[in-house]
């Protein structure tokens, strides 16, 4: 469960990114966070994954608060929440294999449990065919799917997706929105943060807006047309 | 940290030694260089140490008594010049000892066949409890009545303790520097490492890896530079020293320098040379973890 209450973020530049943000996800829940460019959702998730500490308010994720957490408990957080980007950054000299296995392998994995758990997860999102080629041979959606497979292959309760259609055309868009609604569907909590205002239309599922700093509308797209009439 | 990473992240290490070959060789070749230094100066200060101290144990003082005096006076000085301070023993030798023992350092030699024993003095050989107080128990010697003349080596002595102590100085000085100096090319090459790896040290970080997994193969890399430069050193030394020590006993007819085996360096020498190798190598590669480690 990802909770936050009137959480504010302020820089060492004194701006302040979060002006009392209070909102929360359920286990197994599918949400999206929309908002223009500085309106702060790049911090919600660095707060999310303790990349940042708020400066005021409560932060609970899967368990931990992050007001409080310490430095050596970061890492144990970070196992708990898969983070997907825009920009995939996968290791270019490394397999889709490699760059699966290596996300198990540096959180402490035996070789056993790597060699049964990566094939499941690049079939689970469409890769088993492609074990063995280096993602500049990849095209930009399987490369988002290798992304996906490497967040999802520690079995991690949440995942945050950052833009994950950013860089891709609308048919893999949809194709990667329907993997991670698959995802989701087997259990793990779904953030996605987007701008694509057509994908957040075609899925209806629960939208948290933000605007300078704070929560401005939260609900399904049927709920705020609704409430708007 | 579980025991089945164990083998990947040494292999980690190991890989980015070859990864960045040209610097790593550099590394290695820098420690070794300063290592050999350092070592060469140990060992010459460890020498010299033992020169001072043989020197020491064998420099004695010899006090002439006065040609006047008769055998009786001269003997009867010995009482005197064994309740001075500092005087661990002084041994009578009369003109006719004296004189036996100048046949026998001048054998065969024609120039000296006409000497008497009456042409000699009797003498003490006096032997000192503290070498370092030389200057001041000969003072105290040249007082007594009925000594004519006394021959103290302690300019020799005390050249050889100023010499010993300028050269502390310079070792424990050089020693720093150089240590340093392997500190921050060993540092320089881990950074490197790190910096080419950067993008899976942020990848490491985001999926959850703990920050002793993540140095570990960067300590391992600095390590096993450093340890590689300190053998290669360490074999340098030792052919080196053995080589050098040759050379002066060829030339060193009066057998002036008395230069210890290197196996006897050899336990010290072994610790030092592995301790500065994993000293340099651990630290050099801690340091320039710390700010990559801040994702």
């Amino acid at each position: 469960m990802i909770e936050f209450n009137n959480v504010v973020k302020s820089y060492e530049q004194g701006n302040k990114a979060l002006n009392g943000v209070s909102m929360q996800i359920e286990d197994g829940e599918f949400c999206f966070l929309i908002g223009p460019s500085g309106s702060g959702k790049s911090t919600i998730i660095k707060l999310i994954t303790g990349e940042l500490k708020p400066t005021s308010g409560t932060v609970h994720v899967n368990g931990y608060s992050l007001e409080r957490i310490r430095k050596r408990e970061i890492p144990y957080l970070r196992r708990t929440v898969g983070v997907v980007f825009q920009d995939y950054r996968l290791i270019d000299k490394m397999t889709v294999y490699e760059n699966v296995a290596f996300a198990m392998r540096v959180v402490g994995a035996r070789e056993k449990e790597i060699k049964d758990r990566v094939p499941y997860v690049l079939e689970l999102v469409g890769l088993e065919s492609k074990m063995n080629r280096h993602p500049h041979e990849m095209s930009g959606g399987e490369q988002q799917r290798l992304a996906i497979a490497r967040a999802l292959v520690n079995n991690p309760s949440t995942i945050i997706a950052d833009e994950p259609t950013g860089n891709l055309d609308p048919e893999r868009s949809f194709e990667i929105m329907a993997l991670l609604q698959e995802i989701n569907n087997l259990g793990t909590t779904m953030l996605v943060v987007t701008h694509d205002q057509n994908l957040v239309e075609l899925f209806n599922k629960r939208v948290i807006s933000i605007n300078e700093g704070l929560v401005v509308s939260d609900g399904t797209e049927e709920e705020q047309t609704d409430e708007a009439e | 940290m579980k025991l089945n990473n164990l083998g990947y992240l040494l292999k980690e290490g190991f890989r980015g030694i070859f990864l960045h070959g040209f610097m790593s060789f550099a590394a290695v070749c820098v420690t070794v260089a300063c290592l050999v230094i350092v070592g060469s100066f140990s060992a010459l200060a460890y020498n010299l140490d033992e020169m001072v101290q043989e020197l020491n144990q064998t420099s004695e003082i010899l006090v002439y008594i006065d040609a006047d005096l008769s055998d009786a006076e001269a003997r009867s000085i010995g009482t005197k010049i064994n309740l001075l301070d500092n005087v661990l023993q002084a041994t009578f030798v009369s003109r006719e000892e004296a004189l036996q023992d100048f046949v026998a350092d001048h054998d065969g030699d024609s120039a000296f066949s006409g000497v008497q024993a009456s042409d000699l003095r009797h003498r003490y050989v006096v032997t000192l409890e503290d070498n370092t107080k030389m200057k001041e128990t000969d003072a105290l010697l040249k007082q007594l009545p009925g000594v004519a003349k006394t021959n103290a080596a302690y300019e020799l002595a005390e050249g050889f303790t100023t010499i010993q102590n300028v050269l502390h100085m310079v070792s424990a000085a050089v020693i720093v520097v150089l240590l340093i100096v392997s500190l921050l090319i060993i540092s320089n090459t881990v950074k490197l490492a790190m910096y080419d790896r950067k993008d899976e040290i942020a990848i490491m970080k985001m999926v959850g890896a703990t920050n002793g997994f993540i140095r570990l193969p960067f300590v391992v890399e600095g390590f096993t530079l450093g340890m590689m430069g300190a053998i290669l050193a360490f074999g340098l030394e030792w052919v080196g020293y053995d080589a050098l020590i040759q050379k002066i006993a060829a030339v060193d007819a009066l057998q002036l320098f008395n230069f210890v085996p290197f196996q006897e360096l050899l336990i010290p020498m072994v610790i030092v040379f592995a301790a500065a190798g994993m000293f340099v190598g651990i630290v050099g590669s801690w340091t320039s973890i710390r700010k990559f480690m801040n994702v």
